[in-house]
């Protein structure tokens, strides 16, 4: 049930949110922290004494007849007709993205806290509905249900866009909405033909993750059903060639949206990819596995190639958020116990390092009410402490030894050596190329001299507090990996991966 | 006749008493509120009459007509599209206009027709039954005439569909002549048996005679290419009508064509399935693509009737390869989503205008949002719903639409479904957007803002709650569907 009450929670707080606007503007951020704050006591409590809550590895385990530790389970009925039902679980996997989505709930909270002041109700009722979504799309264990959230988090996000992005956020958002919709829809397909031959095989309509794990298809179509998983998780994750919705809903989006986005939503995919596509068709993603690792390099030095020639900051950190899913889509599909754990660690630390350097984005924009770095310039001086963690994430980021996304990249080469010395040759190249367009970043806006005399006012207490935490995230994830490996382990062993020795 | 089937005409009886009422009493006294208080108890009455006695099912009342739990579920929902439009009516002709009660008869009439259709597996009260309807939308459409200043063009609308219309039906007409010169019987269960006993020389007249019928029911429907006169009829009738066309009018065809199809067997001509697969796959594509390009509301619902109809076709084919009863319930929970979506839709509509000055342009709903947040919560979920998104009965009713598709294999209209649905997005996106942008002009003497007749707000709370219900928590009404379908 924890797990439900997880999404209550944020449900009837944005609700309520909105409810308290009529209150005064300032009541709904109000109300929206502190569902945040119950949802991450909630959250803290769950792993670090999941006995208090009366969680262990979960009983009804054995009457779901699936593998693998969950720590929580859930089961019920909702529409018997076509065999859809709430199955609701987490394991360590899961765990930790809920978490890393709590927090950076946190997060974004934070950024919109001095931000948005126009219809602030109807605004935390949104963020709070999306995260909520994406608590549903982690935990979900059916796949008519993981649709459902899937679309959830989906509408929120496109109001937050449509209403309080900048100049050009009606493109923004419909582009938006309209490739992962379109691409969702491809995966709905797919599920009912998956689900409608394992119909036909044991005459039981049933969209249960475990029971459709190991479904026989016919080998003229399992191709394309798994295509269609593959395209709904790439246009979400976001792969070449279909990432480009990415940099337009990022640069329009407002600061606490492209928090979310590049924080959790992105991650949403890779979560698919590693949860459905790999597990429901493995033997297509052998077929397929070279192809996709191709597509990860090609993601990795075509958008690091891209976000080099780009004036606009928001712009560009988004192509190197693509550029590091690439990582991410080649450690998936190398398939071994490094190559996943990598990938698994470079969804987390990325979910720090993006959420960080678009908040710091997000807030030069508020303040100086520009994105384009020609027109930056000199700003360590004016603002210094905003600069240090700049450059403290930009270089996270670029995947300097001792942080986290460095342990991410370094495990998921390490895996892909493995499978092809080729791809991995080309992928390791894009950490070279991302060491020039941050540091480009960096020197465009802080650097040289402030030729427009830019006066700005440093961090706030808020920012540098949400920031400060982020920084100790990645470090600890650079120090002490093993914390975030060895929850992630019982996942990829129930995942069937091999691990060596 | 017994008193069984004196039972199960009682919903058809109240109906044509209430019209008869209605008449009588707008002769006596012309009084707007009576009148519009009067039909709305008959069709109260009407609709729950079942509820208190219970009806004898299925039973053939005389040869033409057969009240089963479809024909009942098909006439509810016929009946509360009745209700729907007459309660959106009494706000839009009060105050601007002066012979408003004749209206009401027409409704009456019209709704009747669609009960009887919804009622019939027979030739003969198939065309009754259609004809009744189409003889209440002409006079329906050409109705504000009188006003001192129509809104749109409401004779040009009239004359087109008048014409457009005789001629579908005179289609319709030669093609039952020309299966009953082959089968000798105007009852749908005796097509069957027939095509085994007739000479194989005189199968194509068998099936020039299914293909004219389907003709015929494709230009009431609306289906792309018979669809030339939807966008015009749509903006030029006053907007209740609209909301009665859209919906009274193809919930009854679609609900006697479907029974036609499968009593008739006539899928056993390859032929039939092609064409039908041919309008569905024209209309969801020309309906949306045409849909994109409208700056109009009502010819963009329009627009979109027809790409969703193109939905319900695909259902209707599948039936030539899956079960009878998933195809039954498919159709019907669609066919009910759609009745509440649009109901839904041109409640707000109609909530904004009235017969003096229709607010139906894209801009005139600019800011909606924060104007009037009651009506454009409304016409959110209705656009939600349209556009398939979950927690709407919309998205429930796409569902059965892909699963019977899959189970029929039709990969070739789920494709088209698919692109059809994409496109689809953007229309109903951009409205959506369009409602949540900075409100432009004054507030004062916004019509948004004043405040709405009762009738009209419980319309739109009903189908709200309704469409969310539906698509939250479906399955006490799929129960209720496939019990219908099992009884079919």
């Amino acid at each position: 049930m924890i797990l439900v009450w997880l999404m209550v929670i944020l449900f009837a707080g944005g609700i309520g949110a909105w409810l308290a606007e009529s209150r005064g503007a300032e009541h709904p951020r109000a109300v929206a922290l502190a569902a945040i704050l119950l949802d991450l006591f909630l959250v803290i409590l769950m792993l670090v004494a999941p006995d208090t809550l009366g969680l262990g590895t979960a009983d009804t385990v054995a009457q779901l007849g699936q593998q693998g530790e969950w720590l929580v389970l859930l089961q019920a009925d909702w529409i018997p007709r076509f065999g859809v039902s709430f199955i609701f679980g987490a394991d360590g996997l899961g765990l930790m993205l809920i978490a890393l989505t709590v927090f950076l709930g946190l997060v974004s909270l934070g950024a919109a806290w001095g931000e948005i002041h126009e219809r602030s109700g109807f605004f935390y009722f949104n963020l709070l509905w999306t995260l909520a979504g994406v608590i549903g799309v982690f935990t979900a264990l059916d796949l008519f249900l993981f649709f459902f959230f899937w679309e959830v988090m989906l509408i929120p996000m496109y109001f937050i866009i449509a209403i309080w992005g900048h100049e050009n956020k009606e493109y923004a958002a419909m582009k938006f909405f309209i490739f992962t919709q379109v691409s969702g829809l491809l995966m709905l397909l797919s599920i009912l033909v998956l689900v409608y031959f394992h119909y036909d095989s044991t005459q039981q309509m049933t969209f249960s993750y475990f029971e459709l794990l190991g479904t026989q298809l016919p080998d003229n179509i399992s191709m394309w059903v798994m295509l269609g998983f593959f395209i709904a998780f790439a246009t979400k994750l976001p792969a070449v060639p279909v990432h480009n919705w990415l940099p337009d809903a990022h640069s329009q989006a407002p600061t606490a949206g492209s928090v979310i986005l590049a924080g959790i939503l992105l991650k949403t995919g890779a979560y698919g990819l590693l949860r459905f596509t790999v597990p429901l068709f493995p033997a297509e993603s052998v077929v397929f596995g070279p192809y996709a690792m191709t597509l990860g390099v090609i993601s990795i030095l075509y958008t690091a190639k891209v976000a080099f020639a780009q004036t606009d900051l928001k712009r560009l950190i988004a192509y190197t958020s693509v550029s590091h899913m690439g990582f991410v889509l080649l450690g998936i599909y190398a398939w071994n116990a490094q190559a996943v754990q990598g990938a698994v660690m470079t969804m987390l630390a990325h979910g720090f390092s993006a959420a960080a350097l678009f908040m710091l984005a997000g807030g030069l924009q508020h303040r100086i009410h520009t994105r384009d770095m020609d027109k930056m310039g000199g700003l360590w001086g004016v603002a210094p402490q905003m600069a240090f963690m700049a450059m403290f994430f930009t270089v996270a980021a670029v995947g300097m030894p001792g942080l986290g996304n460095f342990v991410g990249e370094f495990l998921v080469l390490l895996g892909s050596f493995q499978v092809s010395h080729t791809i991995t040759a080309f992928a390791a190249l894009g950490l070279v190329v991302a060491a020039v367009y941050s540091l480009i970043v960096i020197q465009k806006v802080f650097f040289g001299k402030n030729v427009n005399n830019l006066k700005m006012a440093d961090l706030s207490g808020m920012e540098f507090l949400c920031l400060a935490l982020m920084m100790i995230g990645l470090i600890w994830m650079g120090m002490y990996p093993q914390t975030m490996l060895d929850m992630a382990q019982p996942t990829l062993q129930s995942l069937n991966i091999a691990f060596p020795g | 006749m017994s008193s069984a089937e004196l039972t199960d005409l009682l919903q058809i009886i109240l109906l044509t008493v209430t019209t008869v009422a209605v008449m009588v009493t707008a002769g006596f006294k012309r009084d707007h509120g009576l009148i519009n208080a009067l039909t709305q108890t008959g069709l109260f009455a009407s609709l729950f009459i079942f509820v208190i006695i219970e009806p004898v099912t299925p039973l053939q009342v005389t040869p033409l007509l057969i009240i089963d739990e479809y024909s009942l579920f098909f006439s509810a929902l016929i009946i509360i599209g009745g209700i729907a439009v007459t309660a959106m009516a009494y706000p839009y002709f009060e105050k601007h206009h002066q012979y408003n009660e004749e209206f009401y008869l027409l409704v009456l009439c019209g709704t009747l027709g669609g009960v009887v259709m919804a009622a019939s597996n027979h030739f003969v009260s198939f065309f009754i039954g259609m004809e009744m309807l189409g003889i209440s939308l002409y006079a329906l459409i050409a109705y504000p005439i009188h006003s001192p200043k129509p809104a749109k063009f409401p004779l040009e609308a009239a004359i087109k569909y008048l014409i457009m219309s005789g001629i579908a039906s005179a289609v319709m007409l030669f093609g039952m002549a020309l299966i009953y010169a082959m089968v000798g019987s105007f009852e749908f269960a005796k097509l069957a048996q027939a095509p085994s006993g007739i000479d194989a020389a005189y199968q194509p007249v068998l099936l020039v005679g299914y293909l004219m019928i389907i003709a015929g029911i494709a230009f009431k429907l609306s289906l792309v290419p018979f669809h030339m006169w939807t966008p015009d009829v749509y903006e030029g009738a006053p907007l209740p009508v609209t909301a009665f066309l859209a919906t009274v009018s193809k919930a009854g065809m679609v609900a006697v064509a479907l029974r036609l199809l499968l009593a008739a067997e006539a899928f056993n001509f390859g032929e039939v399935t092609v064409v039908l697969s041919l309008l569905a796959a024209a209309s969801m594509i020309f309906g949306n693509l045409l849909a994109l390009l409208q700056s109009n509301l009502k010819r963009l619902f329009a627009y979109s009737s027809i790409a969703h109809l193109g939905y319900l076709l695909v259902v209707v084919i599948a039936a030539a390869a899956v079960p009878d009863i998933v195809s039954i319930e498919s159709m019907s929970y669609y066919m009910t989503a759609y009745f509440l979506m649009s109901l839904g839709g041109f409640a707000v509509l109609s909530a904004l205008s009235n017969s003096n000055k229709e607010l139906d342009s894209i801009t005139d709903i600019q800011g909606l949002f924060w104007r009037n947040p009651w009506l454009a919560t409304v016409m959110i979920t209705v656009l939600l719903s349209l556009a398939g998104i979950p927690l709407t009965a919309g998205f429930i009713g796409k569902f059965y639409i892909f699963t019977t598709g899959v189970e029929g294999k039709l990969w070739f209209l789920l494709t088209v479904l698919i692109i059809g649905s994409s496109i689809g997005l953007y229309y109903y996106l951009r409205l959506i957007y369009t409602m949540l942008q900075e409100p432009h002009g004054t507030i004062a003497n916004d019509p948004a803002a004043a405040r709405l007749p009762v009738g009209l707000n419980v319309v739109m709370a009903a189908m709200t709650i309704a469409i969310i219900y539906l698509g939250v928590y479906p399955t006490p009404f799929i129960e209720t569907l496939q019990s219908l379908a099992s009884t079919f």
